[in-house]
């Protein structure tokens, strides 16, 4: 498990849930949920298009997953948020339907793109993800106080000069950006469940944004690393174990925090 | 020009009654109970259950059952799931939905890999993505078709109960409203309607049929039942055009297949949601502004 | 002796290890225009939460009429306290109005003509004809209240609660949304329990106040209740009341913390596990006007 060829796999996996986790503790902050799993999925069309015109699909990638953010950040300004996420998804879905059915050869490559390739990741793809995972850190590094304060007050940031719509943008381009990147390792699907469900799990078990982004980004890992292993030993795939086992480690988030509630005696009054 | 619009042959077509009929059930169903999918801020639920039905098809194919019980149950379970969770708070919600459509592509992932190790089945990520409109069974028309209304005819009954609702839980809980109830029933409702459309137009027309009309008509429509009686129309209208323009792209470049119905169905949809923000935004010409209420104090009693 | 309308008899509400409410006990008259005013924390809410059958009591009894309150009582009306509606919300004002009628029952309801002119009506009477077809989440926060107002009682309610209606109010609209209910509360002999934590707008139509601080309530006609020492006694501290140019103050002197409302997180329900900042806001020279 651990040979030449899996060292790829291990390296790649591990930038990979170093990005979910982190990327995912912001959208589960702001209740980006719906995006998480848009972009990710409108990239998967943009790949097809790519295809198509014979470029190499990293470029469809980002291409579509930059068209969703934007279409997404822009029609939320009007709109609800999960309207204009619902718009942008099937937009780009639709015209991705469009290039498939131009092209012929397309089958095989979007089961990859929805489910990961994980164990086929060849050497020089893994420092493009490497890469790219450091790059997202930075920027969110970069971003990270206005973008807490955007997420948890809006009404103060905007007070204090930080303009939530544009941290909006930021975040949603942040996210297209490792979504780009990652989707043709482990997939689009499995993408959003290794940004939603550790991260989820991880606000259950505390309030403290550091504490919950480190403990995102370790749920993730040990979410990655015992699916690659029981993937490998199974040969089931991937993104079955991500998804089973981040659902797990959140059930398992909400009933300890359900019991500390009820522990220290508390229930929400309401305001009187 | 009609005869520019539809090809000979369009009518006379059989694949394309059952389409137009089934079709039309679909969008009229997706649309009404969009309405309230889009109010109640559960799109993404909305969404979500279309892809864990998708889930369930493939499981359902593995085992060798028609599809369509694969995206009912699967459909049922999940909202009962959602339901159970039970967080009230959108944002919550709309976590616990993730986690939960999380797990159902994992099992996705894991049916479709079985299904391969039993057959070529390369082809099937995409149908269960985007459904095939026209390879429908006359047998399963009927079962389809009284879902579809039954849903429907749930989501009506229930209608002033969850506009209340919306308006206020207290105020409709103090009146009597078993609310809890109610929304999971909506949920049922909301699943039944998202399963049976997903297993024919696939995932992604599900959840443009269920949003699109009904956040137009929200755009436009005051009232609960214009509301729904214009998105309606524009579900029908885009399910019939697009029908209509896939079966007349038969020979357009490039491949010379066809254009899917689901490209312009959700075109359409789309492109009538966008056209709505091309009026100026409206004054409140309904709303006659005067000086602020002003009336007399009464004196004290 | 006829039941009153409303009876509280030592009620007291437990929650999240704190009393809320303490030994409340009250009673309201048909037609009664009852005040109940107290700062913020000080459990209306609660209390009005606890009529309504919302909020389960721990000791106590509500009676309604002699008799504990059935499931569908139709006969009290609530405006709760802050309505968050969206602008896409599909009701025009007439459609609340009309909800008000039957919005809790099931199935379809053709439109009619005398179900048009008791809303019709019922708009008319709150001042709210002139934006009837407007969207409900367009409206201003008076307006609204006056739809809310409409709502509740076009059902015909012999009592009717309102949770700080007056809050967030400018001046003007204040007076509109007092006037309107004391008016149309003669008129039809409806018993007003209205929340409220500055009981100087009431002043002109208020017949008796409940005052509520620290879970514990004082009843009477105003000029028994705001009195310096029962109100001390209320509030388990000095309190002095300031009458200046036809109004009333209530000035606590600052204090420790009294462990009021909890603090909501940043968040929805998932109370952290560890790290959490529950401030028990102080009180301070709260002026209770």
């Amino acid at each position: 498990m651990f040979s030449g060829l899996m060292l790829n796999t291990w390296v790649a996996a591990t930038a990979v849930a170093v990005i979910a986790g982190v990327t995912g503790f912001f959208a589960v902050l702001r209740g980006s949920t719906f995006a998480a799993h848009a972009i990710p999925n409108g990239a998967f069309a943009g790949a097809a298009g790519a295809s198509l015109l014979g470029l190499n699909a990293f470029v469809g990638l980002a291409v579509f997953s930059v068209a969703g953010a934007l279409g997404i950040a822009g029609l939320s300004r009007r709109a609800r948020p999960d309207v204009a996420t619902a718009l942008t998804f099937v937009m780009m879905l639709g015209i991705g339907a469009l290039f498939v059915s131009w092209s012929t050869e397309y089958a095989q490559e979007a089961y990859s793109l929805l489910f990961g390739e994980v164990f086929g990741v060849s050497t020089d793809e893994v420092l493009p993800i490497v890469v790219l995972g450091a790059t997202s850190i930075v920027a969110i590094i970069v971003m990270f106080r206005p973008l807490m304060l955007a997420s948890a007050m809006p009404e103060v940031a905007e007070a204090r000069g930080v303009s939530p719509r544009r941290m909006e943008l930021g975040f949603l381009l942040v996210m297209a950006l490792a979504t780009s990147m990652t989707v043709p390792v482990v997939g689009a699907l499995l993408m959003f469940s290794l940004m939603i469900g550790p991260a989820a799990a991880a606000r259950s078990l505390t309030a403290r944004p550091m504490l919950a982004m480190a403990l995102s980004v370790v749920i993730a890992l040990i979410t990655v690393w015992i699916g690659i292993a029981v993937s490998y030993q199974s040969n089931w795939p991937l993104g079955f174990f991500v998804g089973v086992i981040g659902a797990a480690f959140f059930l398992f988030a909400r009933v300890y925090a359900a019991i500390a509630r009820s522990a220290r005696g508390l229930q929400a009054p309401p305001a009187a | 020009m009609l005869r520019y619009l539809f090809e000979p042959g369009f009518f006379g077509s059989g694949p394309v009654h059952v389409a137009l009929a089934v079709g039309t059930v679909i969008a009229l169903t997706s649309a009404v109970v969009g309405v309230f999918t889009v109010t109640r801020g559960q799109s993404f639920a909305g969404h979500a259950l279309a892809d864990i039905g998708t889930t369930g098809g493939s499981g359902a194919f593995l085992i060798g059952v028609n599809q369509f019980w694969g995206y009912l149950a699967f459909g049922a379970g999940a909202a009962a799931i959602m339901e159970l969770i039970g967080i009230q708070r959108r944002r919550g919600r709309d976590v616990a939905t993730g986690v939960v459509l999380g797990a159902g592509l994992g099992l996705a992932a894991l049916f479709l890999y079985l299904g391969t190790q039993y057959s070529s089945t390369t082809g099937a990520s995409f149908t269960l993505l985007f459904g095939s409109m026209f390879v429908i069974t006359s047998s399963t028309v009927p079962i389809l078709i009284t879902s579809a209304l039954l849903a429907l005819a749930t989501v009506v009954v229930l209608a002033r109960v969850l506009l209340l609702t919306s308006l206020s839980p207290d105020i409709a809980a103090a009146r009597g409203v078993p609310v809890r109830a109610v929304g999971a029933a909506y949920l049922m409702a909301l699943a039944v309607s998202v399963a049976l459309s997903a297993v024919i137009i696939g995932a992604v027309l599900s959840t443009a049929l269920l949003i699109g009309p009904a956040a137009t008509a929200l755009r436009v429509a005051k009232g609960p039942v214009r509301a729904m009686a214009v998105a309606a129309g524009i579900g029908v209208a885009a399910t019939w055009l697009g029908i209509v323009l896939a079966y007349d792209s038969f020979y357009w470049p490039p491949a010379h297949r066809g254009w899917p119905v689901s490209f312009f169905v959700v075109t359409l949809i789309v492109g009538c949601y966008l056209v709505t923000y091309l009026r100026p935004r409206r004054e409140r010409q309904d709303v006659v502004r005067q000086a602020p209420d002003t009336e007399q104090v009464c004196s004290p009693a | 002796m006829s039941a009153s309308l409303l009876r509280l008899d030592g009620v007291g509400v437990r929650l999240g290890g704190r009393e809320i409410l303490d030994d409340v006990s009250f009673s309201i008259e048909a037609g009664e225009f009852t005040g109940l005013i107290g700062p913020n924390g000080a459990g209306k809410t609660t209390l009005l939460r606890v009529i309504l059958g919302l909020q389960p009591v721990t000791h106590g009894s509500v009676l309604i009429d002699g008799a504990p309150r059935a499931a569908r009582d139709a006969s009290i009306g609530y405006v709760p306290q802050k309505l968050s509606i969206e602008p896409d919300m599909p009701l025009r004002v007439r459609d609340v109005v009309s909800l008000g009628v039957d919005g809790n029952k099931f199935g379809i309801r053709l439109p009619s003509r005398a179900r048009r002119e008791i809303v019709d009506d019922m708009l008319t009477a709150v001042g709210a004809q002139r934006y009837a077809n407007a969207r409900v989440g367009e409206l201003s926060g008076g307006e609204q209240q006056r739809v809310m107002i409409a709502h509740a009682l076009i059902s015909r309610p012999r009592l009717l609660l309102l949770d700080e209606p007056l809050a967030n109010l400018d001046i003007s609209s204040e007076q509109g949304i007092v006037s309107v209910l004391a008016r149309l509360a003669r008129a039809e002999r409806i018993a007003v329990l209205l929340s409220a934590h500055d009981m100087n707008p009431l002043m002109p139509v208020m017949d008796r106040i409940v005052y509520v601080a620290a879970g514990r309530v004082a009843v009477g006609r105003t000029d028994e209740v705001v009195q310096p020492e029962v109100l001390s006694r209320l509030y388990g501290q000095h309190v002095d009341v300031i009458r200046v140019h036809g109004r009333i103050l209530v000035v606590a002197a600052p204090q420790g913390p009294t462990g009021s409302e909890e603090v909501e997180g940043i968040d929805d329900e998932q109370a952290p596990a560890e790290g959490a900042d529950e401030q028990a806001p102080v009180e301070g020279a709260s002026v209770v006007r």
